[in-house]
């Protein structure tokens, strides 16, 4: 077809015309060489208990948490940073575990979702589940870790800042509103 | 991802030392690198963490400059008093960066160093991308181009430069400290970053071995008042489409001087220099005047095949900003 | 009296604790990891492929290809996402089409692996562009649909109409972006599969892999506990289920396949981009004489799903001609599916801005066009609506949103640099209805045991069938239990379509009154007698089994309705629209827990500020691939995208849909509210966007 070949020709540099065999996973040698695993025994801190794991030093922080540590309470929704599903706490600030190497939080502490309360619900939790915020519940671990930190940071002083101090968590099930009530309450209860 | 050895610099030599060894790359935040690995975009057999430096994080004010060490995080730097007083487009910029997890995370000096951004370069396969594989091509180029660069851009590439404390820094005249193999040297915010040409895998004048441990920023009246304005679709947790950065100085609503930089158009912060000069006696809310005293900085403006918009957006957007810092917006 | 209270949702403490478990968080022993692979070509033969490399590298188990896979059984057509299944041949037709699957003992040697597959291409002619095939559509049923219709004469009407609309509108490749990437968990032991799949439909799932495998569905089970979000892509069966149950069968041990981020926009369809012109004439009275609406719909060369735009304008507004067509034009991509709202959700872009140039066109207030031509009976067949609140809807929601401050001059209305946009749109969705069985028992503590096997994909399904079952029996929700998400559980019907509460909620309602029935004449006077009577019977439990089995015709057209109203604001000069507030009011029956029925809608309005302003999976046409497929690159609705959201109900149950009286609202919501948003777009700027998502450049 005409318009296809015209298409096909503006891009000389990078489409290679019919017919024509392409490799492609051509770096399957360069990728041989030396794919022996690298690991590590390290101590890990999580929700103050100490879990001595032997990890290969690619294992992000949220796959040893999931796979290794049996807590998968911590969710991985993209594995690159982009929707804050894995959010944690390291060192008490929140952070995204699918972009932290494992080895690299040895001597931090890590706090999840399973760790933020024991008995009782936390009080964000709590008011969770009075406000409806979250549907399928796959990205709540992460809105509430991430709304726990964000009170904590002081930036739950109105619907407005609490709406873009989260937005770094997504939810397809769009229970925005319900989440900014859930931690406006909670900022209220705690006295901010 | 390949399987790459780990362990911890304890002193900045040791750093120094690491980064410029074949094959090794330092970690800090870990919000680029970690990705970059994880697509194989970066490929180390060792990671040096860098994060134990505590020495590198830092904000300081003394009476002729605002330093920031590299290991400063983004949240803690956007929130810091001395920057939001004396240097508030820097600090605004850094708040609409990324969101609050990733800027907990990431230092200052990492954040300068994002590798510029292109769907094609970042795709999860490998595309024809002369920034990712040398020589194989510019996709972009005729392509799906509507968030690409339309200044300063090349036959072999037209990404943009993520960044938007970047930006900021650009108008404030910041001098990046690097320290490398044969000591330590300053480079110009404003020289840090190289044009794509012909090899657009060279995104900085950095070697290998340099290692940024320190942004400062001089003072000056006119960087109180300044502002960042980032425009996106979404309205939060996205790249700039266009952003300005601005300061300026007026005086009965006409500019008597101004700093322009534009982000989301260029393969580097983009300071408009030509405007500069030329907005000295306009009047701020006179939008035509203001419009036409970025002609001449535009005149270079390439547009592609979707992202032509860009350029009387990044206009909008820089008088806006230059209204809204000069207080009549 | 549990219907039509807010109850919090029984699953509540689970989610916020994080002990809810998805199929990703199921621990297994002896597990190993199955990652795919993927081809980077849209259309080719693979000439040779390497696995070698592979197949030695670290901690592998296998390699499948289509070399050394067993056939699969016959099986073709829904639920089965799409014809084409895995690795059974050399040919590829889309990109992202599976190639290999590399199982191995741990996640990071699987990838790794993965890599090191080398893939040689024989390419060919490729099309993803299906905007340059409009010539070669052809025309293919939509589920039980005609895809042509035709009431009255169209073409006539427009011929001697006073005042006449023509447009073509056109709306986006979209992709459903679950937070929860598909996860399949296949454990083949002594002869049958367990499968722990992230599915919409267990039972659908079941009976295509058992047909797949060549497998008595007696021999496959399929469950879930909480699926995190299907939106439809999720429904149907996909080749990387296929591969995951297969490769456990092989290889004699538990398969995990979890899909990347990436793979999602390929793996289980997306919702396709359409072109639809739309042809209205009307009196200059704003009496509608004439609908066209024709549609071309983006396709593959794998499956057969048409998107059926046109489907709610055949019932929309009273007009003695509607016509409808739909051409399907195929191209090298995966099939397309059901991705909400489909059908309505994407042909109301259409019809409701095309009504709004019809207003404007006859200078006249686009909810009193909408007035002007109300259904009282379906314009298709003549069928009075079963329940039908519409009106009501039009009058709360134009009330709570202020529609009378409205001038109508576009540009008119202003706050500072904002302009400000009106606009406004009906909904409507037909109401589906699936057989259902439900057993419903108590224990002689009085606990109260529903089973069914429905599958609580978010919309609270795990709360409202517990509700009805307290509702009928007279206990506390909290002493009823719920068992769901297991094909060995009476069988109900996928999470889709806003089915579960009407089709499983009727036969749980039916069940439970059953086991009323039961235990009343066992001498029961109240509730509190439940207890003893269950232990007076020797029995550990009485039960009894509800159904629903819906008639497949009805004398009343069933379709729930709303009313949605936006305001937009954009800056003059800087025009990136943002919709500051919406008023959403619904007539869908009988609503059993308002507290979640509100969040549904919240739900689904977002979605529809994704479909006008943000969300474009943009393709690459030279190279035959979606470019971004990732969450960076394809923009959802963040929390700061949301602005003040007004929904409630006309909560009147439905006389004829269902025992309940209940339509269902999943998709509802994301319904209508495309065009209001676009329609406010163009009040507030004067530009008329035909195209979603509306950009900035479109208004400079």
């Amino acid at each position: 077809m005409e318009t296809e070949w015209t298409r096909r020709e503006a891009l000389e540099t990078s489409v290679v015309p019919t017919g024509a065999t392409v490799e492609s996973g051509a770096n399957a040698a360069a990728e041989s060489a030396g794919d022996e695993p690298i690991e590590s025994t390290v101590r890990l801190s999580i929700n103050g208990e100490d879990y001595t794991l032997t990890l290969d030093h690619r294992a992000t922080l949220l796959d040893a948490l999931r796979e290794r540590a049996g807590l998968t309470g911590t969710k991985k929704g993209c594995d690159r940073g982009e929707c804050g599903a894995c959010t944690v706490h390291i060192d008490g600030r929140r952070a995204l575990a699918c972009l932290t190497f494992a080895v690299a939080v040895q001597g931090r502490e890590v706090t999840t979702i399973e760790g933020l309360a024991s008995g009782a619900l936390h009080p964000v939790q709590a008011a969770f589940i009075e406000h409806d915020a979250f549907q399928c519940g796959y990205c709540t671990s992460g809105q509430i870790m991430s709304a726990v930190a964000c009170i904590a940071e002081g930036h739950a002083r109105s619907e407005a800042e609490v709406a873009e101090y989260m937005s770094g968590n997504l939810c397809r099930c769009a229970a925005y509103p319900q989440i900014r009530a859930a931690v406006l309450a909670a900022a209220g209860e705690a006295g901010r | 991802m390949r399987p790459f050895a780990y362990a911890r610099a304890t002193d900045l030599a040791s750093a120094i030392a690491a980064a410029g060894t074949d094959g090794t790359s330092l970690l800090a935040g870990g919000t680029e690198l970690v990705n970059w690995i994880k697509e194989g975009i970066a490929r180390p057999t060792r990671v040096v963490d860098i994060n134990g430096l505590s020495e590198l994080d830092y904000v300081e004010l003394d009476s002729t400059e605002l330093r920031i060490g590299a290991l400063a995080r983004m949240s803690t730097v956007a929130e810091h008093p001395d920057v939001r007083r004396e240097f508030p487009a820097l600090s605004v910029a850094l708040e609409k960066s990324a969101s609050q997890q990733i800027r907990n995370m990431a230092s200052m000096g990492g954040n300068l160093l994002q590798r510029t951004r292109c769907p094609y370069f970042r795709a999860e396969v490998e595309l024809p991308c002369n920034k990712r594989v040398p020589g194989s091509g510019c996709a972009a180029r005729g392509g799906e181009d509507r968030s690409l660069a339309v200044l300063g851009g090349s036959e072999q590439c037209i990404a943009t430069h993520p960044s938007d404390a970047a930006v900021a820094l650009a108008i404030f005249d910041a001098v990046v400290r690097v320290h490398g193999p044969s000591g330590p040297r300053e480079v110009p915010i404003g020289e840090l970053y190289v044009l794509p040409g012909a090899t657009p895998h060279v995104e900085t004048v950095l070697e290998p071995g340099d290692v940024i441990v320190e942004i400062a920023l001089p003072r000056s009246g006119l960087a109180a008042h300044s502002h960042y304005l980032k425009i996106r679709e979404r309205a939060s947790y996205e790249f700039a489409l266009v952003s300005a950065a601005v300061s300026v100085e007026s005086g009965g609503g006409i500019v008597r001087g101004a700093r322009i930089a534009l982000g989301g158009v260029a393969p580097k912060p983009w300071r408009l220099t030509s405007a500069e000069a030329d907005l000295v006696g306009v009047a701020l809310d006179d939008e035509a005047a203001m419009h036409g005293a970025l002609a001449r900085d535009f005149e270079a403006a390439r547009p592609g095949r979707q992202n032509g918009f860009k350029i009387e957006l990044a206009k909008r957007t820089a008088i806006r900003a230059l209204q809204i810092a000069g207080g009549v917006a | 009296m549990s219907i039509g209270t807010a109850v919090d949702r029984l699953d509540g403490t689970e989610k916020v604790t994080g002990r809810a478990r998805y199929t990703a968080d199921v621990p297994m022993k002896d597990v190993v990891y199955a990652v795919m692979v993927c081809s980077t070509r849209a259309h080719a033969r693979i000439a040779r492929i390497d696995v070698a490399a592979a197949r030695a590298a670290p901690g592998v188990v296998h390699v499948f290809t289509h070399l050394n896979t067993p056939a699969f059984g016959e099986v073709s057509g829904q639920p089965l996402g799409q014809d084409l299944l895995p690795l059974q041949g050399d040919l590829v037709l889309y990109e992202g089409q599976p190639v290999a699957l590399v199982v191995a003992r741990t996640l990071e040697s699987a990838v790794a692996a993965a890599r090191r597959v080398n893939v040689v291409y024989r390419e060919q002619p490729f099309d993803t562009d299906f905007s340059t095939g409009l010539d070669r559509g052809e025309t293919r049923p939509i589920f039980f649909w005609e895809p042509d219709s035709h009431v009255g004469d169209a073409e006539a009407a427009w011929q001697d109409a006073d005042v006449r609309v023509r447009e073509t509108y056109r709306t986006a490749d979209r992709h459903h972006c679950p937070m929860e990437p598909s996860a399949t968990l296949a454990v083949w032991k002594g002869g049958t599969l367990t499968l722990f799949d992230a599915v919409q439909g267990v039972a659908d799932a079941r009976a295509v892999i058992a047909k797949a495998l060549r497998l008595d569905p007696s021999q496959v089970r399929v469950k879930n506990d909480f699926v995190g979000g299907g939106f439809g892509c999720k429904g149907w069966v996909w080749p990387h289920q296929l591969l995951a149950a297969m490769a456990s069968r092989e290889l004699g041990r538990p398969v995990k396949l979890v899909l990347t981020r990436a793979q999602t926009f390929t793996s289980h369809g997306y919702q396709p981009a359409t072109i639809q012109t739309l042809a209205i004439s009307a009196t200059r009275e704003g009496r509608l004489t004439g609908i066209r609406h024709d549609s071309v719909l983006a396709g593959s060369y794998v499956g057969n799903h048409v998107e059926g735009t046109g489907i709610g304008t055949r019932s929309l507004y009273a007009c003695p001609s509607i016509s409808t067509t739909h051409r399907l034009v195929r191209v090298h991509r995966g099939d397309p599916t059901p991705m909400r709202a489909p059908l309505e959700g994407v042909g109301l872009v259409a019809a409701e801005i095309a009504m709004d140039e019809l207003a404007y066109e006859l200078r006249m207030d686009p909810l009193a066009l909408r007035l002007a031509n109300y259904a009282e009976v379906d314009p298709s067949d003549g069928k009075p609506f079963s329940s039908k609140k519409l009106r009501e809807c039009y009058e709360r929601g134009a009330r709570r949103f202020g529609w009378s401050r409205r001038t109508l001059e576009p540009r008119s209305m202003r706050d500072g640099r904002d302009l400000v946009g009106y606009g406004m749109a009906t909904a409507i969705f037909a109401a589906f209805r699936q057989p259902a069985r439900a057993r419903v028992s108590i224990d002689a503590e009085g606990v109260v045991l529903v089973e069914t096997s429905t599958q609580e994909i978010g919309t609270g399904v795990r709360t409202v069938l517990p509700q009805l079952a307290a509702d009928v029996l007279g206990v506390p929700v909290e002493r009823v239990r719920l068992a769901w998400g297991d094909t060995d559980l009476p069988p109900a019907p996928m999470t889709a379509g806003s089915v579960s509460t009407g089709s499983a909620g009727s036969a749980v309602h039916d069940g439970a009154m059953k086991l009323k029935r039961k235990l009343e004449q066992a001498g029961a006077r109240g509730p509190a007698d439940y207890a003893e009577i269950v232990r007076k019977s020797n029995m550990e439990r009485v039960t009894a089994e509800g159904e629903f089995d819906p008639p497949v015709e009805s004398s009343r057209a069933l379709f729930s309705f709303g009313a949605v109203f936006a305001e937009v604001r954009v800056d003059e000069r800087i025009p990136i629209p943002r919709v500051s507030r919406i008023v959403g009011v619904y007539s869908a029956g009988r609503i059993i827990n308002p507290k979640t029925a509100r969040s549904q809608m919240i739900g689904g309005l977002t979605w529809g500020i994704g479909q006008a302003l943000l969300e474009h999976s943009v393709m690459d046409h030279r190279l035959g691939r979606f470019l971004s497929k990732n969450l960076a690159g394809y923009l959802v609705p963040v929390n700061a995208d949301v602005g003040q959201i007004d929904v409630s109900f006309i909560d009147e149950p439905d006389p004829d849909v269902n025992p309940l009286g209940a339509r269902g609202i999943g998709e509802l919501g994301a319904i209508g509210v495309g065009a209001a948003i676009a329609n406010a777009v163009f009040h507030a700027t004067g530009v008329r966007v035909r195209e979603l998502p509306i950009r900035p450049e479109m208004l400079m």
